[in-house]
């Protein structure tokens, strides 16, 4: 154990401070337009990620992965913060760490196989694209000093780091946020900035209960939004330890990490922080900087507190058009542009689950409902492409006499066709269903071949039915063969 | 089949292994298993620019692969010739039954599965991150959590070169694991004709004196030579001053007899003799 603990916080110690300096100076500007999304002051936000990340260095499942204030989470608050107020968003976020600490106990992180990848792309670009859309607000109705200004950002964060030497060690956004902050200040140009956008925090946290009412009302007001936090948190995050995991290598505990985000989440809210989940952008960016261990993490938050207490008054000088290049960043980055040339090599259900995705989020604005139509529309074609692997051929042996040999799959997306197989109208003294080839996956289908049998009856032809007990061994729901070849063999081939 | 089984890897030490499992081997006459485990050392990479483009996920993906790609086809390369030199010096030696075996991923997760058919597990004192093994007195990073973790004994190697033990010692301290050591050592066959001194520190209570004798009388029963000593004074000095007085090559004893909790708090006389001592080590669990 203390191996593991010394792998996991100490094995890259000088790669995770840089790296984590990094991720806390992009996550400043991110908190603060998180916290501006939902409605509430930049320091919930910023307090947030400072004790999302702090915690979930300690009790997550995926070292490396970086976690804290988040798009995703922000924008399903909105309504929340509009109706009644800073007190009950943080009551929600408390209830969603409860419900996302349930969920690591039931074990829903292994929930994530059912998540397809095209729901994962359809996942990830539709974030992207609710984190640029959240943007516009700061883009209308603003005089041309806003547009040069976020032109300017986003000049020098992409071509900053291609800048010899300086460029690769010194993070472009922040070079951008200096820049156009040193700007504006010394014009003296009248735009919007961070201190316009509401308090900024001066003190360290300090623990708060929620100051609602503890009633049945409370809660009938918070659950909904509760329980979408946590559904969107901890798919997000789920999806983020698995980039991770891909990129580094390395396995992760999801189940763990469930539990780990619903931990930071009540440690957020108590400390008068939303909530939040791990971050895909910033994870990327983590990675990229060579952050791998725990110890990443835990900097990112720390570092992004202390700056945070000791800078307010020069934060609150940043022009919002510097955070807007910054997000519009994020965005771009976020955006799995490869999916769009996929769209031609990939098969058309493929392109409609991330489609589908993609809309119904925009639509909504609620990640969770767009991955539950993913998921659904996945399984659906996913049935109906086992559901053509059905043949029944028919045979004559003796005049009079019909044998039919059913092969394949036979469940509730092809019984209707395993139904239309057969030729009722021949009148045959003996039917003969071999179905030792054959599987039958649910109740609907042996309905289906008992419609089957008594019709034939009803037409005065004897029935036999060859292999029953075989092919409908498929049907009980716990197989418990994962980890024996031998009976998936005895289950799968031909009996 | 059991089997001997050393781990090789690109530390100095790594031919002391080799010629250890090559002596226990011959005197065991079981097969030799020579292991090496790749690991992976944390990618460190500069790029603190801190901004994501277009593709940046795909992007680096592809870099990290391809990174870990390079190295990772240039550490299997140097590990199997490695163990193919340990394999020729094995058969150079006489042995003929020598498999190698390579594997991905930690030594301490890697061995366990082996024990079960390994008859005796051979490793370095020191892995291949310490370059200079007579320097410093410090311990390999897996060696605590492969000899925690395993079942089967371990003979620890200290030094660049390894010579065929003359004389072995037993650091026999009446204790539970001293009296299960004992049992085994005494009907193997690893020890029979060389030289054994069973010594004893600081115990001179009739209890510990009786077990002392029984003990005695157990190994010249087996067989052995036997040279008795009792010895007063700090444990760890008094054995190595008695080994160094003695010429002993080989010392024998039972390992961890305590806790991990209690080795936090007052330290453990394995741990401190794996890192001190000059000549190999028979740890018996």
């Amino acid at each position: 154990m203390l191996n593991t603990l010394k792998r996991e916080w100490f094995s890259n110690i000088r790669g995770d401070l840089l790296a984590g300096t990094v991720v806390a100076l992009a996550l400043i500007p991110e908190a603060i337009a998180f916290s501006i999304i939902a409605g509430v002051d930049p320091k919930v936000g910023l307090y947030a990620s400072f004790c999302i990340a702090v915690i979930i260095a300690f009790v997550g499942g995926r070292p490396g992965m970086i976690s804290a204030a988040t798009g995703a989470m922000s924008l399903l608050m909105v309504t929340l913060v509009k109706e009644h107020g800073l007190e009950y968003l943080l009551a929600a976020s408390l209830l969603c760490g409860v419900i996302q600490i349930g969920a690591g106990f039931l074990k829903l992180g292994d929930l994530m196989r059912f998540v397809s990848r095209s729901v994962v792309t359809g996942f990830v670009n539709a974030l992207a694209i609710l984190i640029f859309m959240a943007q516009l607000p700061e883009l209308t109705n603003v005089t041309w000093h806003v547009y040069a200004m976020t032109a300017a950002g986003l000049g020098i964060i992409y071509l900053f780091p291609y800048v010899p030497k300086v460029g690769s060690w010194l993070p472009s956004p922040l070079v951008c946020i200096l820049t156009i902050t040193a700007v504006a200040m010394i014009w003296g140009i009248d735009v919007r900035t961070v201190s316009d956008m509401g308090e900024l925090p001066d003190t360290l946290p300090i623990f708060l209960w929620p100051d609602v009412p503890l009633t049945l009302e409370t809660l009938w007001i918070i659950l909904p939004y509760s329980l979408a936090l946590a559904a969107v948190g901890l798919l997000e995050s789920m999806m983020t330890s698995t980039i991770v995991d891909e990129l580094t290598d390395t396995d992760s505990d999801k189940n763990r990490e469930c539990k780990g985000q619903g931990v930071a989440n009540i440690g957020s809210s108590l400390l008068g922080g939303m909530a939040g989940c791990a971050m895909i952008g910033q994870s990327i960016i983590n990675v990229k900087s060579g952050g791998r261990g725990r110890l990443s993490t835990f900097v990112a938050g720390f570092f992004l507190l202390i700056m945070v207490v000791f800078l307010d008054e020069w934060i609150g000088q940043i022009p919002m058009a510097a955070l807007v290049a910054v997000m519009i960043m994020v965005s771009i980055g976020t955006f799995s542009w490869e999916s769009i040339t996929n769209l031609k090599k990939h098969p058309l259900s493929t392109n409609i689950v991330m489609l589908a995705t993609v809309s119904v989020v925009v639509a909504t604005h609620n990640l969770a409902l767009g991955v539950l139509v993913g998921v659904l529309l996945a399984s659906l074609f996913f049935a109906n492409k086992i559901g053509r692997f059905m043949v029944v051929k028919s045979k004559e042996t003796v005049p009079g006499e019909r044998t039919y040999k059913v092969i394949g799959q036979v469940f509730f997306a092809s019984s209707d066709a395993f139904s239309q197989s057969f030729d009722f109208r021949e009148a045959a003294n003996k039917v003969t269903i071999d179905l030792t080839q054959a599987h039958f996956w649910d109740i609907t289908s042996v309905s289906a071949l008992d419609k089957v049998v008594i019709k034939f009856r009803r037409e005065g032809a004897q029935v036999e039915l060859l292999g029953l007990n075989e092919a409908s061994a498929t049907i009980v729901d716990r197989f418990g063969v994962h980890d024996k070849p031998e009976e998936v063999e005895k289950l799968m081939g031909g009996h | 089949m059991i089997q001997i089984t050393a781990c090789i890897d690109a530390s100095p030490a790594a031919s002391a292994v080799c010629d250890a499992a090559i002596w226990v081997s011959q005197r065991l006459s079981a097969p030799m298993r020579l292991l090496h485990v790749l690991e992976r050392p944390p990618q460190s990479q500069t790029d603190l620019s801190g901004s994501i483009g277009l593709g940046s996920r795909e992007h680096l993906l592809k870099q990290l692969t391809e990174l870990d790609a390079e190295r990772g086809r240039i550490a299997l390369e140097n590990g199997r010739l490695m163990l193919e030199a340990a394999q020729t010096r094995a058969q150079e030696a006489g042995l003929h039954d020598v498999v190698t075996l390579q594997r991905h991923g930690r030594l301490s997760d890697e061995v366990l599965p082996l024990c079960d058919d390994t008859r005796v597990l051979v490793m370095g004192r020191l892995g291949e991150d310490h370059a200079a093994p007579e320097a410093n007195a410090t311990l390999g990073s897996q060696l605590e959590t492969v000899l925690r973790s395993v079942s089967c004994p371990v003979l620890v190697t200290t030094s660049l070169t390894f010579r065929t033990p003359e004389r072995f010692m037993v650091a026999y301290d009446a204790s539970d694991a001293a009296e299960r050591a004992l049992a085994a050592y005494a009907d193997s066959p690893l020890l029979q004709g060389t030289q054994c001194h069973l010594v004893m520190v600081k115990h001179n209570d009739a209890e510990h004196l009786a077990k002392f004798t029984a003990a005695r009388a157990r190994l010249e029963q087996a067989g052995f030579e036997v040279v008795s000593a009792q010895l007063d004074g700090e444990v760890l000095p008094a054995l190595m001053d008695y080994q160094a007085a003695h010429q002993i090559e080989l010392m024998v004893m039972g390992a961890y007899g305590h806790s991990r909790i209690r080795q936090f708090f007052v330290g453990s006389h394995t741990r401190n003799m794996l890192s001190q001592s000059k000549v190999p080590l028979l740890l018996l669990r």
